[in-house]
């Protein structure tokens, strides 16, 4: 005997836990079972771009605190390097090694947040995002020495960084150092060989590798398919040519593997955080000579950086004058969701909210 | 074997629930008896016998102690400071605040003009309801006047009790941050020791109308 059903459509958002943010999903259900899904977004757009328009070059690093608002030090590093291409600055040494610091901090904050609230997505409430958040919280503190905010850091300057770290920064850099690699044991012990975890994630949301390269899907997600793509080892901005480290590559495609590309990406990152603290060199962590407004020549510059979620990277178009003429952002969160649908269709509801979970979005860098 | 991993993790849940909390209590958080004695400087008799409705307090578990956050010196806090001795009135700061929320309205005061005249500054309103605290009027400041403050309590009820005015600055206690004043960190100035900090050690050089400056600026031309 079977039951004659009718699908239903459910509004999973924008006010809703599950969808990191203000995100509407219409999705329709046969039973339990999703047979289409469509994201509405766009809750949250505040026209950064445009913004950017009217504010001078420096002016708008604040701005790009807020588009990744949890991973705002590697924003600021895209933009400026975007920013020091337009304009030809010469970055001090000093300074690029201070960036790269601080973007391999925010990286491993991103995946904390990814990773705790993945945890949260599958039903586990509290505990294991209490762990996560206890570490970001450590590294929240470093920031708040190397730059006075925790969220909004606006660190990053065109030549290097503001101002060179504090003293007291070095010992504490070390004690979490020291800390961190026992806390990611920890979580794998907690997580990775969890039965339920492994029951719920282990070939659930697959997708294929050729169909992400074809929706130009970057970021943990591509290379959880198997798929050997890093900028940082692929075209090395800053000094990640000088830094030996290694790309965790899994083949699944599924939830599970994405979670664990984070995880390993966080003890990378770790490693990466150690050689730039060896290498660090003594000298002026700014260029004192450029200044606050920078009047870079016509023309256009694209760099992209990989960024704790995928390939960040900010398109300038200047026109001589002090402000950029504009100023497009190509964010990973918005462009990893594209495939969303093809990922949830046939899965049960819990499914979904954990596939959307792995994707690791912000909403405040999908609308801008 | 099925349920090792579920075991593994409550393993962990069972290590962390041992070690101390690694929250603050903020902004107060309660101490039990012995706290209150170690507070009181008393031993735990003595303060039995000489504050016993204190003791009392402490065993129902109304004795708090003030739970201090510890900050960076660098934290860039609400209640701006601001030097009016070196203040030329140049507006600089609200020329750059990306969000215009410094209004500054000036009158000619006829000193140094020959320098480029320092000002009297009639109107000095900072709108830190609509401020994002990127700092950016601080490090745009060419003779280091203000500065970012260190605290972070500064909720009221009402909107328009968030704009700071010149009043307000001119009678505020200076607690700058070292934020953009690498000056005050290598003097090793902390904005949280509560140490009012005189105008003629928060800049980074000499203040305008300085004898050395003037001089150095006429050699120039």
């Amino acid at each position: 005997m079977t039951l004659n059903s009718e699908s239903v459509i459910v509004n999973v958002g924008p006010q809703h836990p599950s969808t990191h943010g203000v995100m509407r999903l219409r999705v329709a259900f046969d039973g339990e079972l999703v047979t289409d899904a469509e994201m509405v977004i766009g809750y949250l757009h505040r026209g950064s771009e445009k913004l950017a328009e009217e504010r001078t070059f420096t002016q708008v690093v604040t701005l790009t605190d807020r588009m990744d608002y949890v991973a705002s030090m590697t924003n600021n590093q895209a933009y400026i390097l975007a920013v020091e291409k337009l304009a030809g600055i010469e970055p001090t040494p000093r300074g690029v090694w201070l960036r790269m610091i601080s973007a391999e901090l925010q990286r491993i904050v991103s995946h904390l947040v990814a990773v705790g609230f993945l945890l949260q997505d599958l039903g586990a409430m509290g505990t294991p995002l209490m762990y996560t958040m206890r570490e970001r919280e450590d590294v929240l503190d470093l920031f708040e020495l190397l730059c006075g905010a925790r969220i909004t850091n606006s660190y990053h300057r065109p030549s290097g960084v503001f101002q060179d770290a504090p003293d007291e920064f070095w010992p504490r850099l070390e004690l979490f150092m020291a800390n961190m690699p026992g806390r990611i044991d920890e979580y794998e012990q907690l997580i990775s060989g969890n039965e339920i975890i492994l029951s719920r994630m282990r070939g659930v949301g697959v997708i294929q590798p050729d169909m992400m390269i074809n929706a130009s899907i970057t970021g943990p997600m591509l290379r959880a398919g198997g798929v050997d793509w890093d900028l940082r080892h692929r075209q090395p901005y800053e000094y990640y040519d000088r830094v030996q480290f290694d790309r965790p590559i899994m083949d699944e495609s599924d939830n599970y593997s994405r979670y664990l590309v984070r995880v390993y990406e966080m003890r990378e990152s770790l490693k990466i955080l150690r050689q730039c603290i060896d290498q660090i060199e003594p000298g002026p962590a700014r260029d004192a000579d450029v200044p606050f407004v920078i009047r870079p020549p016509e023309g256009d510059a694209y760099v992209p950086i990989e960024g704790p979620k995928g390939e960040l990277g900010f398109y300038l178009v200047s026109d001589g004058g002090i402000s950029p003429y504009r100023c497009k952002v190509r964010p990973p969160s918005l462009i990893n969701l594209t495939l969303l649908r093809e990922m949830v269709i046939g899965l049960p509801m819990a499914a979904m909210i954990v596939t959307f979970g792995t994707v690791d979005i912000n909403m405040g860098e999908v609308d801008r | 074997m099925i349920g090792m991993g579920l075991m593994r993790g409550l393993a962990v849940t069972m290590k962390t629930a041992i070690r101390g909390p690694v929250t603050v209590q903020y902004p107060d958080r309660r101490v039990g008896l012995l706290g209150a004695a170690r507070e009181a400087d008393l031993s735990f008799f003595r303060f039995l016998v000489r504050r016993p409705k204190d003791a009392v307090k402490a065993v129902a578990g109304f004795a708090t102690v003030e739970a201090k956050i510890v900050q960076g010196t660098r934290f860039r806090g609400q209640d701006f400071n601001w030097y009016e001795e070196r203040c030329t009135g140049c507006a600089s700061c609200a020329k750059f605040c990306p969000l215009g929320i410094i209004k500054i309205e000036t009158s000619p005061s006829g000193k140094l003009q020959q320098e480029g005249e320092v000002f009297n500054i009639d109107v000095f309103d900072i709108d830190i309801g609509r401020c994002m605290f990127c700092g950016i009027c601080v490090e745009v400041c060419p003779y280091d006047a203000l500065h970012m403050g260190s605290g972070f309590e500064r909720g009221q009820y009402e909107r328009k009790n968030l704009v700071i005015t010149v009043e307000e600055l001119k009678a505020k206690k200076k607690t700058p941050s070292t934020w953009f004043r690498p000056q005050q960190e290598a003097a090793g100035y902390n904005p949280h020791s509560g140490e009012d900090r005189p105008w003629t050690e928060a800049g980074r050089h000499e203040q305008p109308g300085d004898k050395k400056l003037t001089e150095r600026w006429v050699d120039e031309r």
